[in-house]
């Protein structure tokens, strides 16, 4: 690929280093067929998620030349997005990024006993890693599972309905790489309430099946 | 309470089959092409007719709004852009539709492009929905297959296309500009307004941006029939509504009830009381956490709905009831929120870059009753400063909830105040 702004004061991205997969680089195409071929720039987001997966879950300067090549835009452009957004890291961090949501619904279902709990088990605080770089332990914002609180967020996964004791389970999987289901660990049916909804119990949801659109009258000619 | 004949979401918890067979037998994408054949008109005016106000937050009514696009088509394309960044602390409803019941989605998504004259709908749905995403995507897979989607749309003549796009992890992003601004790659910064969307939108196009659940509940609403919609719910706040409950509750649960369902019903029959009982109330924030609070006297008997709410000087917002009992200190339940809001500000205004992290530092203080009466009402008053001089209404969701604090519990924090200052003096 010709780099584009070699003509400019921008230092010259860095792109030697780092290509995407061929599998990811035929995604990426895809990313950017969803968007008007000349708003490539909208693929951005997407694409540095692919490259920080290719990079081993962060984003070298490296990774995100590589981007703004791609999406044909220049570096700046990708390294303001990646400081921007909090999914994206811009440092190594461990194989399993451990995020305990410490927002006000998690936080009264005992998001702090989640931290302390962690803090224990893995030896290190927030913000740090595990000297082996197996785990990443942060604290973050509201992440939208507040039914199932508290709840934390290891890579794509989320892990819900926790206490210590459970908490403690799920690391002890990750760290020995034993299978483990996330979602709820409580057992629980997504976010129905706990022992099973208590509404469209003896339902029968075919009921619903539609042959004509309802009729409808106007208000003014009623 | 919601007879479940009523029910839109027959899948809310994925009991049964979330993908296109089972949507199909619930009765999604029944009648779809006769909803398109109506016409543009017929479908606003029916949509208008319902009185269906957007379920994002501001309730806003959602025919209107679809009338602000342009009536004639010109060169430049329409959007349809579906807000499934979910991220006001307390709401959890829209990652249920996606992972169980993402056809309705797609659909309410199809009916509405066709309404506004949109060839191409984007869902932008937030980074960390990873598995939600995952769903979504095999939805809209399916319903491109089955010619649901895509050219000639349900055999109606319409084309239109539907992308996923997953956003990286930022709660501004759910404000419809800034939402705009990252989908086109960029940091996401609310823009200035005017131009609203409807004028100069998705790269530089009239656009409309929808919460999820508004868009999915529109198909039903013809189907059924827009006075079946009417005869639910309290005048001018109609139809059902989910409503996500957590906190200190028994059972938190998401659950779909009819709009103006009194708060404590809610509470005591869907989400199994609070905990330590009804006596052991503090506060309930009723629509996520940029609502002020409600005190246990209020909540006694009001309705949810986006009046009476508003009536209380709170909101209805995105009907995510967050319970607070006795056991929490509430200083502190509103600490956490000012992090957050400290936390996910943009950086764009001073107020606000400024404002959210000042009063999150005096907050702080107060937990641990290291600060002076005076500051309370400096308090109030910067948040005052914050409200209304902001470009998104972020610096106002920041200033709310501490405004509601001060104003229902303004005694606990003098007492937290004036206690430390005696035990100081008795130092």
């Amino acid at each position: 690929m010709t780099p584009r702004f070699q003509t400019t004061s921008h230092p010259r991205p860095e792109t030697a280093n780092f290509s995407l997969s061929a599998d990811r680089m035929a995604q990426a195409k895809r990313i950017l067929a969803r968007y008007p071929k000349d708003r490539k720039a909208s693929g951005i987001l997407p694409i540095l998620d692919l490259a920080q997966r290719e990079n081993g879950g962060w984003l070298s300067k490296e990774a995100q030349d590589f981007v703004a090549e791609l999406c044909e835009v220049a570096p700046i452009r990708v390294y303001e997005v990646a400081s921007f957004y909090t999914m994206f890291y811009t440092e190594p961090v461990g194989e399993h990024v451990v995020q305990i949501c410490r927002t006000t619904t998690c936080w009264l279902n005992g998001s702090d006993e989640l931290t302390n709990c962690a803090k224990q088990k893995l030896g290190i605080n927030l913000g740090e890693s595990t000297p082996d770089g197996k785990f990443t332990l942060i604290e973050v914002e509201c992440l939208g599972a507040c039914a199932n609180a508290p709840m934390v967020q290891v890579n794509d996964d989320y892990y819900e309905d926790l206490n210590s004791e459970r908490f403690e389970l799920v690391l002890e999987a990750l760290e020995s790489g034993k299978s483990l289901e996330a979602g709820s660990q409580s057992n629980r049916l997504s976010s129905a309430p706990d022992g099973g909804p208590a509404t469209l119990v003896d339902y029968d949801a075919t009921n619903n099946k539609t042959q004509k659109l309802a009729a409808f009258t106007p208000p003014e000619a009623k | 309470m919601l007879a479940d004949k009523d029910r839109i979401f027959t899948n809310l918890y994925g009991q049964l089959d979330p993908m296109l067979q089972g949507a199909r037998e619930r009765g999604v994408w029944d009648c779809t092409g006769d909803m398109i054949a109506l016409g543009r008109d017929e479908l606003l005016t029916r949509v208008k007719a319902s009185n269906l106000r957007g379920r994002g937050g501001a309730g806003f009514p959602t025919g209107l709004k679809w009338s602000f696009m342009p009536k004639e088509s010109s060169a430049k394309p329409h959007y349809l852009v579906v807000n499934a960044d979910e991220s006001e602390p307390g709401t959890c409803k829209d990652r249920e539709i996606m992972r169980n019941d993402p056809h309705r989605l797609l659909e309410g998504m199809l009916v509405a492009g066709y309404a506004m004259g949109a060839n191409t709908g984007y869902i932008y749905i937030r980074g960390e929905f990873f598995s939600e995403a995952s769903n979504v995507q095999k939805a809209i897979d399916e319903a491109y297959k089955a010619g649901l989607i895509g050219k000639n749309a349900c055999k109606s003549g319409w084309d239109f296309d539907i992308h996923l796009h997953r956003g990286a992890g930022a709660y501004i992003c759910g404000e419809e500009t800034a939402l705009l601004e990252s989908l086109e790659g960029k940091k996401g910064q609310p823009r200035l307004k005017p131009p609203f969307p409807a004028a100069c939108g998705l790269y530089g196009c009239p656009t409309t941006v929808n919460n999820v659940e508004t868009v999915a509940v529109v198909p039903e609403i013809l189907r059924r029939g827009v006075d079946w919609w009417l005869n639910l719910g309290l005048p001018n706040n109609h139809g059902t509504k989910i409503f996500s409950i957590s906190g200190h509750v028994n059972k938190p649960c998401n659950v779909e009830e009819e709009m103006g369902i009194p708060l404590k019903a809610l509470i005591e029959k869907h989400a199994g009381g609070v905990v330590g009982g009804w006596g052991n109330l503090q506060a309930i924030i009723p629509g996520g956490s940029s609502v002020p609070c409600l005190t246990p006297d209020v909540c006694d008997d009001v309705t949810m709905d986006f009046d009476t709410l508003r009536g209380l000087q709170s909101g209805l917002g995105t009907a995510a009831v967050i319970v607070i009992n006795k056991d929490a200190d509430m200083i502190e339940a509103i600490e956490r929120l000012a992090h957050f809001y400290m936390h996910e500000r943009c950086g764009q205004c001073t107020p606000c870059r400024e404002g959210t992290g000042w009063m999150y530092r005096v907050l702080k203080r107060m937990v641990r009753g290291d600060a002076e009466v005076g500051e309370i009402d400096m308090l109030h008053d910067v948040s005052k400063q914050i409200e209304g001089h902001t470009i998104c209404a972020l610096g106002d969701a920041a200033a709310w909830p501490i405004q509601g604090l001060i104003r229902n519990f303004r005694p606990l924090i003098e007492e937290r105040l004036s206690t430390d200052e005696l035990k100081v003096a008795a130092e």
